[in-house]
């Protein structure tokens, strides 16, 4: 049985291609994940002890026991989770804390979503305002707000956020974040798993529909349908199976979910700075590396505006030098930190479950040399980041395996 | 003159139309809707707390696409009021990007949304160029 100083290992993971599946309901592209994950462990339902199964827009839903209905109910403990986009690597981390607590060697964790086709996630329709007003909610507003106070909806939240670190930082513009989206769409060209993998030039992504400036559509993550999967293994169990097992096994080397503690503005803008911040120092103290030892990083692009700052907050540039830090070429896929070359959330897809247990599987599958076409040569160290607006962050860096 | 009544309670209306806040009696955060405890520090008294009438533009958005019955274009922001976070729209302003930059000086300014039944007009808010 596992102990409280156990190694956490990625025996198997999978993801389903991310995009249009109108004929597979949740429970099919979860289940989907769910048996390429453990065929890929090479293990059964029945050595699962415990799943944390995540699930962000029917979150009511018993999903995790949805899927042992489908694939074998053997009675073992299910946490449905939801944590915004945050919630598949809460998911993991569920399934993670139960193998590294002892109470099992065992664990499964997925993320599925059903999200093709959606519009925009927040900030809701307005109708005609009352007959007569009157005040209610937390602000004793007399009408919708939303437009009025701002906006509510992720585009310009994010707008924002990139907005603000130029201003304190300088060095950007539209054409720099929209690079950034060139980049990714670039990467998804490479991924057969990606829901969109057309380049586009710079051009086409800064003359597409503005949604809200400047994200301009392709800079925008791709709401699709999706799942990903994976089961983890404690180090004692994993040296009783195959060398093989063994061998393909990744290591995850730190595990950190946090929520973004009280600082002066950020129940006015989300503040998704410092949760990554010290989600990310907390990390690399953890595995005992740092930013300079990573081969490739997934990190959280849901808007090609988020994808700037997260260069700084998980420490891949220097403070303030993340404008720079880009042009510099650095984060391609043959620049010295490669970034999304997946063709992250913008061009791969953003099925919100599902999200941080792929960004796992990508990085994964690299470090398993297995990545095809797309494989970033002799890679060994990754780090995979999620953030979920509430907020939550999580971070995860994994290792290749020694065996 | 129609009777008036604000779009949010933290909007104070009147000859000098200003944002109130419930302050943290012990470290100074200031919050725009009620709290059981303070965020900060975990204090329970709190006080009201008057805003700032002009800051100056932290970061902004052009929203070109909103849910349905949002009239677009507007440009969303975050106006720093002599450190205190205020979320408006920018009113007055043409929203396009040469228009519109993070550290333009702004005050705060009304505009009555629209009439009920009764005759009462909802007044809303926002921020406006300094010396615009």
């Amino acid at each position: 049985m596992a102990s409280a100083s156990e190694e956490l290992w990625i025996l198997g993971i999978d993801m389903t291609k991310f995009g249009k599946h109108p004929d597979k309901d949740l429970v099919d592209l979860a289940s989907e994940a769910v048996q390429g994950a453990l065929a890929d462990a090479g293990v059964t339902m029945k050595d699962i002890g415990i799943i944390g199964a995540g699930n962000l827009m029917m979150a009511m839903a018993p999903t995790g026991q949805m899927v042992q209905k489908q694939l074998g109910q053997t009675g073992i403990p299910v946490y449905n989770v939801s944590n915004a986009c945050a919630t598949g690597a809460t998911a993991l981390r569920v399934a993670a804390m139960a193998v590294k607590a002892g109470e099992t060697d065992m664990g499964l964790a997925f993320g599925v979503e059903k999200l093709a086709g959606a519009g925009l996630l927040a900030g809701g329709s307005r109708g005609a305002d009352a007959n007569t007003w009157t005040p209610h909610g937390r602000y004793g507003a007399v009408a919708a707000v939303d437009g009025r106070i701002g906006t509510e909806i992720m585009p310009g939240v994010f707008a924002q956020i990139g907005l603000e670190y130029g201003h304190k930082y300088g060095g950007t513009s539209f054409e720099l974040f929209a690079k950034i989206s060139e980049k990714n769409h670039s990467h998804s060209a490479l991924n057969p798993k990606a829901a969109y993998t057309k380049k586009m030039s710079l051009d086409e992504i800064m003359n597409d529909v503005m949604i809200a400036y400047p994200n301009t559509r392709p800079m925008c993550s791709a709401n699709c349908d999706g799942a990903a999967a994976a089961v983890i293994v404690s180090g004692s169990k994993l040296k009783t199976l195959s060398k093989e097992q063994q061998k393909r096994a990744v290591k995850i080397s730190a595990s950190i979910l946090t929520t973004d503690p009280f600082e002066e503005a950020c129940q006015i803008l989300p503040n998704v700075n410092t949760l990554t911040r010290n989600a990310a120092k907390q990390a690399y103290e953890q595995a005992g590396v740092g930013p300079a030892d990573l081969d490739l990083v997934e990190l959280h692009d849901c808007f090609a505006t988020a994808e700037l700052v997260h260069y700084d907050n998980l420490g891949l540039c220097e403070e303030g030098g993340a404008a720079d830090f880009f042009e510099s070429g650095a984060t391609w896929r043959d620049g010295k930190t490669p970034v999304n070359v997946s063709g992250g959330l913008e061009s791969k897809g953003h099925p919100i479950a599902a999200t941080g247990i792929a960004n796992i599987w990508e990085v994964a599958t690299h470090l398993r040399g297995e990545a095809g076409d797309r494989q970033i040569e002799g890679a060994k160290v990754g780090l995979a980041h999620v953030i979920g607006l509430g907020s939550a962050c999580g971070v995860h860096i994994l290792e290749k395996s020694a065996a | 003159m129609a009777k008036q009544i604000p779009l949010v309670d933290y909007l104070v209306l009147g000859d000098d139309p200003h944002l109130v806040a419930h302050e943290c009696t012990s470290c100074g955060a200031r919050f725009f809707d009620r709290r059981n405890a303070c965020a900060s520090c975990g204090n329970t008294e709190f006080k009201p707390a008057d805003i700032a009438t002009t800051g100056e533009v932290r970061t902004f958005t052009i929203v070109s696409f909103a849910a349905p019955g949002i009239p677009v274009p507007f440009v969303a922001a975050v106006v720093d009021c002599e450190g205190t976070s205020v979320r408006a729209n920018l009113l007055n302003v043409t929203p396009d990007a040469e228009h519109v930059s993070t550290g333009m000086k702004v005050r705060l300014a009304t505009e009555v949304i629209g009439k009920d039944d009764e005759g009462t007009e909802a007044v809303g808010f926002g921020f406006e160029p300094l010396g615009g």
